[in-house]
């Protein structure tokens, strides 16, 4: 780490970058509830409300089907609302999650990835996201803590355009607890960047009265579904779009996935969140053996870029997808994902299921490592679980 | 004519007021009531009955049913003293 400019950098566990990306998006409500690992946000941003830095109604809901109820209310009257959560809380809003999106309510919610009950365990694993991934709601899942500062207010700005909400993933501690440097940029740029919101309908405008979901039967909701299906297509191009105005402030890209090594690779990982800096570190080691090794992290999760990462992996000869969450019965989610991008390719890659990290299990170096080397074995077979005591 | 996915508000929201009327529900029955004039006593207790109102009263006279909104609940031909109304199933289309 060299010379970080003490003025730009904040040491920031990753809870608290996504309550400063809070602090300056500065929304008219956050109703939230308590719920480990995401507590860091709700607390900091809780401070920062008790300390006037935002002008925000900080509402302490009673449950995370409240507090995303008490978004959803709000977001309709026409103002910024955010919330976060986790796991079990995830659980709790499901049924208010597509209420959000089928209410084309751009509401962020930064979500701290934990594994789902039962057994209860407060640890890391994508279970909670994956088992919202077919709501409606755009899905980011970041690596760093940088990553989760920095595609907070991206991702408010998305959600604003295509008017559909959009959740941030962090891994549960790994991620949320730990402190990195963390670049932040002042709030007249950030306020600048995301601009006034200007709501396309709003509940309180009592000049324009409107009725926000009213019954829809089968004569008209597909109609209505379609315009989401619409809008989530549109999310694909307003994330690049996105991406390049962020990048004229923060000199960063915001691709749909990152390649690290990929580009001449012949065997490949995709895991996505802070797993992937593990495997980073594998592949620069296994680079320096001369080894072609590679990665694809996924960013964007939903809408899912399929044509994107057809082209990234299609010249590989094989690939190991690790998923941190299961699909009983089914493929995991991620693999099913990359399966299918490469289902149009005549001469498709090996491929490899490897379930991993259930309840905050740790990914070790040694680990990826061994991924590698069965990998470069070229032979594939039934899903492998990693670290896992059959 | 029903409107396209691209031709009605985002979300279902309802975007102007008291356009209610706007929306037909008259095709949700199965049996359309038959008013029989001749048997008409013009007592007026269907009117009131009538969950949707759509059986219009002027001059202390009922007129045909609306049926754009009439759900052929068949009350009206329940309460009728006079037997003026009867219940038909509607044709399918
Ligand atoms: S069938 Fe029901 S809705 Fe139709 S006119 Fe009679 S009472 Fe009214
Ligand atoms: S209840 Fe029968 S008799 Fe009375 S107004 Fe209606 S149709 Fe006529």
């Amino acid at each position: 780490m060299k010379n970080l400019n003490k003025n730009k950098y904040q040491a920031l566990i990753g809870g608290h970058a996504a309550a400063e990306a809070m602090r300056q998006i500065n929304p008219e409500v956050v109703a939230a509830y308590p719920i480990t690992p995401q507590t860091p946000i709700i607390e900091k941003f809780a401070e920062f409300a008790a300390d006037k830095k935002v002008d925000t109604e900080f509402i302490c809901a009673e449950s995370e089907h409240s507090a995303l109820s008490a978004t959803v209310g709000a977001s309709a009257a026409g103002v910024r609302a955010m919330t976060a959560t986790s796991s079990q809380g995830l659980a709790l809003m499901n049924e208010i999650l597509s209420v959000a999106s089928g209410l084309r309510l751009p509401i962020v919610m930064p979500m701290v990835n934990r594994a789902l009950s039962a057994p209860i365990n407060i640890h890391c694993d994508h279970s909670d996201s994956m088992s919202a991934r077919d709501l409606g709601w755009i899905q980011i899942f970041c690596e760093t803590a940088q990553e989760v500062y920095e595609y907070t207010f991206f991702a408010l700005k998305l959600a604003e355009k295509v008017l559909l909400p959009a959740m941030v993933m962090q891994d549960g501690f790994s991620t949320s607890h730990n402190v990195e440097p963390v670049k932040i940029y002042p709030d007249k740029i950030i306020k600048k960047f995301i601009g006034q919101y200007k709501p396309k309908y709003s509940l309180l405008d009592i000049k324009k009265p409107i009725t926000v979901g009213p019954l829809v039967l089968p004569d008209y909701y597909f109609e209505i579904k379609y315009q989401e299906i619409e809008a989530m297509e549109e999310a694909r191009k307003v994330y690049l779009e996105t991406g390049k105005e962020l990048k004229k402030i923060t000199g960063n890209n915001y691709p749909y996935f990152e390649k690290y090594k990929l580009d001449d690779a012949e065997a490949a990982i995709v895991v996505s969140s802070s797993s992937a800096g593990t495997a980073k570190a594998v592949i620069d080691k296994l680079r320096k053996e001369g080894k072609k090794v590679g990665l694809l992290k996924p960013i964007l999760f939903r809408p899912f870029p399929q044509k994107e990462i057809r082209e990234s992996l299609k010249n590989l000869k094989i690939i190991a997808v690790l998923d941190r969450s299961v699909s009983f019965g089914g493929e995991a989610p991620l693999f099913s994902e990359i399966k299918n991008s490469l289902y149009p390719l005549d001469k498709k890659p090996l491929l490899q299921s490897y379930v991993f990290g259930l309840g905050g299990r740790d990914l070790f170096e040694q680990e990826v490592e061994e991924v590698f080397e069965e990998l470069l074995k070229n032979k594939t077979g039934q899903v492998k679980y990693i670290g896992l005591r059959k | 004519m029903l409107k396209s996915s691209s031709q009605i508000p985002l979300g279902g929201n309802i975007i102007k007021p008291g356009n209610s009327s706007e929306y037909k529900t008259g095709n949700w029955k199965t049996f359309s009531p038959v008013w029989d004039k001749d048997k008409c006593a013009q007592c007026l207790i269907c009117p009131v009955n009538c969950p949707e109102n759509c059986i219009p009263v002027k001059e202390g006279k009922r007129l045909e049913t609306n049926f754009d909104f009439c759900k052929g609940c068949g009350i009206c031909s329940q309460v009728c003293p006079f037997g003026a109304i009867h219940m038909k199933k509607c044709q399918t289309s």
